[in-house]
């Protein structure tokens, strides 16, 4: 079975990410750039499914500037077999439906079995790209899975929707996002370090998709709101309770 | 007046849901809503009147007894028709887990542009801006989908206005089988066993959080209690959702639910950067932590450095006396 996992490397959210005011667009600089956690668990789900059945093909497809060379190289050091980096300067800020139709171009001749997504990035928090290449491509979406059942020919698992949970199923080729109900990604070991090195990595334009770079949203505006400061920090010494009632009732809270 | 389409998510058993409100409320601020329904049999007249008394001033009701079998491939069908019947100037889904699904798939369908996990719209000279709150509510960025079929998701919460009422004209259709050629399939459906006493966290106007420091499931309860004694919802960390105390649903932040209650009580929770940034644009946050350096209070506008477990039952004790 061949897997393709699609990995997004984003601002790390562990820090202040600031927006650029004049683009719109994130300031890579201000932030460590690394692997979205979400993509890691997609990984880690395509992993699990390799180490159970070696013959398993996983490759990593993550579109980004050239730096998300690092977010493929710790994939492959983790344990995918390949990668491939689509690298364009046309595609800086690109919005969703451009990601999806690059991403579904790069899709449609790697001839995947099942494509693994997070269910949301953490920069965009959009959580459309899936459906979009599923569409794309005339694929069954199982989004926003907490588990899954992987077979040969077809796949089944649980989601959750704001109704409650569905069982649901799929024959392959198929795609699927998952959510943070999966498993954390594994760290990478000093052998799957070494061996990342002399796995490949093919690196492709736009053009070479045969994507005519066109985005459709335009942004018109980023303001920026002032920070939050601290207010008043008392210690308890049993009459904290009373004057946080004191608090609701003054700030009429209650 | 432009049309402007509302997708309603009606639950599998017909339920109108908690984000048609608002969703029809900003319809009727861009123009004229459209509302559009997926159901496994006709709306009946109670749904059609109480989408009116809502703002709806018309519906595309389409309904199909296989409506439910696939993953959102009728309601893709459904908006698609409704689009090409209403010209609309832009389509509004709620940013729901099936919602933002189907606007990806509608978009490249349609060719339109996705404006995604919005908290606000406008209309000037006909054309479309839409809000978004970005990184924790940091930013506010406004953007448009200029030559193209703008497909908002709104997040749920962000709107708390009514549309007024209408009586609406209604169009009843059967969907014929399913256009998208392969789709997954839903075997089973169960319902979340959600509390209605208590308000849903997207929107309530007070929310009170749990954290790792509650320290097991059992006295998660304490959260509740408190929630229940202030007439607010229940939320919790990503900690407090993975050790298992309460259910995913319930998380704030970076990857949780995003809140803008009036009041933000957080007990028990360090606010780590991505809690903050689901949280951090509360009105008002009274935090109880017993680590004077937690960085939650960096934030609070009230911090208690002390124990959940001695303060908050005094609290309940107070409130209750109040009462
Ligand atoms: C990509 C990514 C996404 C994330 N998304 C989210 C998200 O959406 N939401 C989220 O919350 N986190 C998220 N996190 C996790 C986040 O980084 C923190 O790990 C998490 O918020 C910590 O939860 P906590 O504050 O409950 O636990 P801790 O950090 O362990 O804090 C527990 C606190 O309880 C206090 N405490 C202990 N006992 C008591 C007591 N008896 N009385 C009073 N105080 C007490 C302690 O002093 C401590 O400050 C994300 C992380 C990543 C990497
Ligand atoms: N530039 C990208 N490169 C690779 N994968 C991506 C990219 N953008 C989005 N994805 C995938 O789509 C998922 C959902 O992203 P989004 O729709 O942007 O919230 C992510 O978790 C990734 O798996």
């Amino acid at each position: 079975m061949k897997i393709v996992v699609l990995v997004k490397q984003v601002p790390d959210t562990g820090e202040e990410r600031i927006l650029d005011a004049s683009t719109g667009l994130v300031d890579r600089d201000a932030n460590d750039p690394v692997i979205d956690e979400i993509s890691e668990r997609a990984l880690e789900a395509a992993l699990s499914v390799k180490d159970r059945d070696k013959s398993t093909e996983v490759v990593v497809l993550s579109m980004g500037p050239s730096d998300a060379s690092k977010a493929i190289r710790k994939a492959l050091s983790m344990g995918a077999d390949s990668g491939i980096h689509i690298l364009d300067d046309g595609l800086l800020g690109a919005d969703a439906t451009l990601t999806a139709q690059v991403l579904a171009a790069a899709l449609r001749n790697a001839d995947a079995d099942l494509v693994i997504t997070g269910n949301e990035s953490t920069d965009g928090r959009g959580g459309v790209v899936p459906a979009m290449i599923a569409e794309h491509l005339n694929l069954p979406l199982m989004g926003s899975l907490t588990t899954v059942n992987i077979g040969s020919a077809s796949i089944s698992g649980q989601r959750r929707n704001d109704e409650g949970t569905q069982d649901v199923s799929a024959d392959l080729p198929a795609i699927i996002s998952v959510t943070e109900g999966f498993a954390e990604a594994r760290f990478p070991n000093f052998k799957g370090i070494m061996g990342a090195k002399r796995k490949p990595v093919s690196t492709l334009a736009a053009a070479e998709l045969g994507v005519n770079i066109a985005a459709r949203t335009k942004i018109s505006s980023v303001e920026t709101r002032a920070p939050r400061s601290a207010g008043s920090t008392i210690i308890d010494e049993g009459q904290a309770a009373a004057q946080l009632v004191d608090f609701l009732t003054t700030n009429r809270l209650i | 007046m432009p049309n402007i389409v509302v997708f309603i998510e009606l639950t599998h058993t017909t339920q109108i849901p908690a984000t048609a409100p608002g969703l029809l409320a900003l319809a009727a601020r861009l123009g004229t809503p459209i509302a559009v329904s997926v159901s496994q049999s006709p709306l009946n007249d109670e749904h059609i009147a109480a989408l009116g008394a809502q703002g709806a001033a018309h519906i595309y009701a389409t309904h199909s007894a296989q409506a439910y079998s696939t993953l959102n491939s009728y309601t893709v069908d459904a908006l698609e028709q409704a689009i090409s019947a209403h010209q609309p100037a832009a389509v509004l889904i709620p940013a729901s887990v099936d919602g933002r699904e189907i606007a990806g798939r509608l978009a490249v369908r349609t060719g339109g542009g996705v404006l995604a996990d919005v908290i606000d719209a406008h209309a000037h000279d006909g054309a479309i801006t839409a809000i978004h709150s970005v990184f924790g509510g940091h930013y506010t960025v406004a953007a448009s989908v200029p030559e193209a079929l703008p497909i908002l998701t709104l997040r749920a919460g962000a709107i708390d206005e009514i549309a007024p009422a209408h009586n609406p004209t209604v169009e009843h259709l059967e969907l014929g089988a399913h256009t998208a050629g392969r789709t997954a399939h839903i075997d089973a459906q169960s319902d979340a066993p959600y509390n209605t006493n208590r308000p849903e966290l997207r929107g309530a106007a007070t929310v009170v959080s749990g954290g790792r420091g509650l320290g097991s499931a059992q006295n998660f309860v304490l959260v509740e209690q408190l929630a229940d004694a202030l007439g607010g919802a229940v939320g919790a960390s990503r900690a407090a959702v993975d050790a298992g105390y309460i259910d995913h649903t319930a998380q704030v932040g970076q990857t949780g639910v995003s809140v803008s209650p009036q009041l933000y009580v957080a007990l028990g929770i360090s606010g780590a950067i991505q809690h903050r940034a689901g949280m951090q644009t509360a009105k008002t946050i009274i935090a109880i932590n017993k680590d004077e350096d937690a960085p939650i209070f960096e934030i609070a506008d009230l911090g208690i450095v002390g124990d959940v477990f001695s303060v908050v039952p005094q609290v309940i004790e107070l409130l209750k006396a109040r009462a």
